[in-house]
């Protein structure tokens, strides 16, 4: 039984009157990748930012390499041992990278972060990051405005990759690329798992995509778990009536969109958005 | 049989009313200050009640041929060649002619809230067209408004009138752009990624209802996306476009399986698959290119194509007809039929190692 | 919507986006004001050395004379060199703004900064704090300074900037929110970057163009305010060579019909603070882009 680098039970977040996660567990064993699967509203994300820290849950914990992680980092120490269990690659390459800075002061800047090391050995390890992902010298000193989509993609996934965590979670990150180009970046992110045994928590709406990259996956619905289990099995057998309507409505060779049977109802005139679709 | 082929129109024998016509379109943009092509020669033809896709990745130019029929180009952008809404020259409208038109041809956005101002009611965005272009008086046209709501599904229509943008979820603002572009009765409909920032879910309700409601009301569409399939799903015929040209027109039904340009296999192919996880994906070395940024005098794909010849290198393909589709390959005949990975082709991948290393190149 | 936006993720580089490109980006005024600002700058360091003859001697029998040979703008009121006395004047009358906008840019930045990264009841209060300030106009402060302190150059330059520190912080706090929210500061934190750290290298880093631009535009206001404080007396005190004291100093020549000394003084003021206005609408405008 490998070990889990990452265990969540019982997790909660309440946003005033608002539950956007409700009572999710899961746990990711070493070298592993778990998809969490939803749409706008299911909690997927806010899930994901509580994995990583940037919110913290009204309830539950949170384990990540053994230690617990549920309340903020008191030292700056902590901080630096938690970006070192667990980074993140966000959506959006635009805006993900810092503008000013080249990919080697990005990547020279977390190395020197997490290690005290001497120039040389800095430099060496960038070198090694920037070819993992794929990424030629030129590219590696340009600005973040001089590089394509794809590009900055691998610039975030090296960044994350420089404090050598053991889980990655991966939040959409493929989802604003063209297709030609996320084939690219899937082929790579299965590479890097393969060379540096990390494991990886697919945060996505995009089926086909995890189906390709992920072993398990959970289904989120309204910040509630609906459905667990290999991701083959969820994708090719869902059990949960909301994991079938999200399979039947990807779009295939031979699909036709159907329209649901009941119309949008008038809900109360809260003051907040309303309606589903 | 290759030559300079045809303009791409609806298939022979279908319906023969021509609704638009465009022809050697070429379209420049000032870039940095200096004029960049970004639609090459492109031709397109929409029938009467005919839905037509326009798929393509970045730089493709399809946005930019959606917003050069609506008249909707930045400021700044050259156009060349004829595009022709029901027989009258768009370029050459103004004053009340460009009015109607835009009544006529309607345009549907990706995102609803950037183009719908959020300080004025529902109501009055729907009805705006209505009473200052076409006239109608506004206890008329908000009758008709709500009418129209019904029919893309938001039963409360009278109370959603009255209602700001900001009170409506993204899938349900969309429906409202839907029905205030239906309003106008419209006779063609631009819809450009109008399900792109929708949910998988949303977004199959709201395509159901575009595909029910233009089946209905007999309107030509031309759909715009990324996405081979979904504008295979509800569209007659499906162009891919490539560094501002369109590079094959195919009928939906044979697109997947008989593609006739290597772009159109090799972006089927570069999807991952939900029914399996493959060991590697078939992905484009490389990244997609504006139409300024590809090579010239040559085919503008060859670069990042499997199937590639000197032959590719050196002359400029034209379209060529095929199987009642269109192509812009050199090779087209001879590839057809090779092009779709069929099962064999699967199992010698297994077998063999990626010919498409190193992906590091360009994206 | 620009047509560059239009054509997603072609890989091109934007125009000149370094100090060099931004100054040539602002066209041929935004240049002739950068020019005039390097002058400006250069006779602050240099003027008194530069001065052709002493701008304190004074020599009553000279007084009012008008411009004649060596002595292109002739004398002043107390029969001094108007040419030697603007160079040596250029001192205090371009270091006093300089003065301010340090101090002013430096506190608004750190209060907007604090404010935009820690949110909540802390802007609150930030927020509260300055709007109270903003209640206080500059030269108000500068009086009330004088009162307090004695006249003179440092308490005048202090109570200015402690009365500029609002408007910097409103103007960057809005940046630094949009800043702040961006996702790479969240890779960053979740890096395990201190929040100083953030801020210092890659928050303030990110608001250079429009910090400045800001201070641009203030050296100008801090020029005429402190101009108009020492022609009051509070500020610089006669007999130095203040343009704002000129002014002061020479308004009697006026309607004796000397108008020059005090109309050369009030120029050299009224065109370094049109170049730093031209030169900060460019640069602002340039941050839109």
């Amino acid at each position: 039984m490998p070990e889990s680098v990452l265990e969540v039970a019982g997790l909660r977040k309440e946003f005033g009157e608002l539950v956007a996660v409700d009572d999710v567990t899961f746990t990711v064993p070493a070298a592993g990748s778990l998809a969490i699967v939803g749409e706008s509203g299911s909690g997927k994300t806010t899930v994901a930012r509580m994995v990583v820290g940037l919110e913290h849950p009204t309830k539950g914990t949170i384990t990540a390499c053994g230690n617990d992680r549920s309340r903020p980092a008191r030292a700056a120490r902590d901080r630096r041992r938690r970006g070192r269990e667990v980074q993140i690659v966000f959506q959006d390459p635009y805006t993900s990278l810092d503008p000013r800075q080249t990919a080697e002061q990005t990547l020279s800047e977390m190395i020197s972060l997490h290690h005290g090391w001497a120039a040389d050995r800095r430099r060496a390890r960038v070198t090694e990051l920037t070819e993992l992902v794929g990424l030629d010298s030129r590219q590696a000193r340009a600005l973040p405005r001089a590089l394509s989509g794809g590009q900055r993609q691998r610039v975030a996934i090296a960044r994350a990759l420089a404090a050598e965590p053991r889980v990655l979670i991966l939040d959409e990150s493929v989802a604003a690329l063209d297709v030609s180009i996320q084939a690219q970046v899937l082929n790579l992110l299965a590479d890097i798992r393969d060379q540096t045994g990390v494991s990886y928590i697919l945060i996505s709406h995009d089926l086909a995509v995890v189906r390709q990259l992920t072993d398990q996956a959970i289904v989120m619905h309204r910040g509630q778990v609906v459905e667990r289990g290999a991701t083959a099995q969820v994708l090719d057998d869902p059990q949960h009536p909301y994991t079938q309507r999200l399979r039947a409505s990807v779009p295939r060779p031979g699909w036709k969109p159907a329209r649901r049977p009941a119309p949008v109802t008038a809900g109360g005139s809260a003051p907040g958005r309303e309606g589903s679709p | 049989m290759t030559g300079p082929g045809p303009a791409p129109g609806p298939a022979p024998g279908s319906a023969p009313e021509s609704l638009l016509e465009v022809d050697h379109l070429t379209v420049r943009l000032r870039i940095e200050g200096r004029p960049r092509s970004v639609l090459r020669d492109v031709a397109l033809r929409i029938g009467a009640g005919e839905a037509v896709g326009l798929v393509g990745e970045s730089g493709s130019g399809k946005s930019m041929t959606a917003r050069a029929i609506g008249r909707l180009l930045p400021e700044g952008a050259a156009a060349e060649g004829t595009i022709r809404f029901q027989g009258r020259d768009v370029a050459a409208l103004a004053g009340s002619d460009l009015r109607r038109h835009r009544s006529q041809v309607a345009m549907i956005f990706q995102d609803p809230r950037a183009h719908i101002n959020p300080v004025r009611r529902i109501g009055d965005f729907m009805t705006e067209a209505l009473r200052t272009n076409l006239g109608v008086k506004p206890a008329e046209a908000g009758r008709r408004a709500v009418e129209m709501l019904a029919q893309v599904g938001i039963e409360d229509g009278e109370r959603r009138l009255r209602q700001y943008p900001h009170q409506l979820s993204g899938g349900l603002l969309q429906r409202v752009m839907i029905a205030a572009a239906l309003l106008t009765e419209p006779r063609l409909l631009l819809a450009d990624e109008p399900t792109t920032a929708l949910d998988v879910t949303t977004q199959a309700e709201v395509m159901a209802i575009l595909d029910d409601l233009r089946r209905e009301l007999h309107l030509g569409m031309l759909f715009i996306t990324h996405d081979l399939e979904l504008a295979a799903a509800i569209c007659d015929r499906t162009a891919v476009m490539y560094a501002g040209q369109i590079v094959e027109v195919r009928s939906s039904a044979r697109l997947h399986d008989d593609p006739l340009h290597p772009y159109t296999a090799a972006l089927a192919a570069a999807r991952p698959d939900i029914t399996r996880a493959a060991s590697r994906l078939r992905a484009i070395p490389g990244r997609p290119l504006s139409a300024f940024e590809a090579p010239q005098g040559q085919c503008a794909f060859a670069p990042r194509c499997a199937h590639a010849l000197d032959a590719c290198r050196e002359t400029a393909p034209e379209m060529t007809e095929l199987d009642g589709g269109l192509s812009r390959c050199l090779r087209a005949g001879e590839l057809r039929g090779k092009l779709a990975p069929g099962p064999e082709a699967t199992a010698r991948e297994r077998a063999e190692p990626e010919s498409t290393e190193p992906e590091a190149a360009d994206a | 919507m620009g047509a560059a936006a239009l054509i997603a993720d072609a890989d091109v580089r934007p125009p000149g986006t370094g100090i060099r490109g931004r100054l040539r980006a602002t066209g041929p005024a935004g240049l002739a004001s950068a020019c005039v600002i390097v002058i400006g700058t250069f006779a602050a360091f240099f003027g008194s050395l530069l001065a052709p003859y002493s701008p304190v001697l004074t020599n009553l029998s000279l007084a009012w004379v008008g411009p004649d040979g060596g002595h292109l703008l002739g004398f002043d009121g107390q029969g001094r060199d108007v040419l030697s006395r603007l160079l040596a004047g250029a001192t205090t009358s371009m270091l006093g703004p300089l003065a301010v906008v340090v101090l002013a840019m430096t506190g608004g930045t750190l209060l907007a900064v604090v404010a935009a990264w820690r949110r909540g009841a802390v802007d609150a209060v930030i927020s509260s704090g300055l709007d109270i300030l903003f209640a206080f106009p500059g030269i108000l402060l500068a009086v009330l300074a004088a009162a307090v302190f004695g006249a003179g150059l440092p308490a005048a330059a202090i109570a200015l900037a402690i009365a500029y520190t609002p408007y910097v912080a409103r103007v960057l706090r809005g940046a630094a929110l949009k800043e702040r929210s961006q996702p790479y500061v969240a890779a960053l934190e979740v890096q395990g970057v201190s929040a100083p750290g953030i801020c210092l290298r890659h928050l303030v880093p990110n608001m250079l163009p429009l910090i400045i631009a800001q201070a641009t535009i203030m050296f100008g206001w801090a020029m005429v305010d402190l101009a108009a404080i020492s022609f009051l007396g509070l500020g610089v005190q006669p007999p130095n060579p203040d343009w704002g004291v000129m002014i002061s100093e020479n308004q009697t020549g006026i309607p004796q019909g000397y108008p020059l000394p005090a109309l050369a003084a009030g120029i050299c003021i009224v065109v370094v603070v049109v170049a730093f206005n031209v030169l900060g609408e460019r640069l602002f405008a340039e941050v839109d882009r």
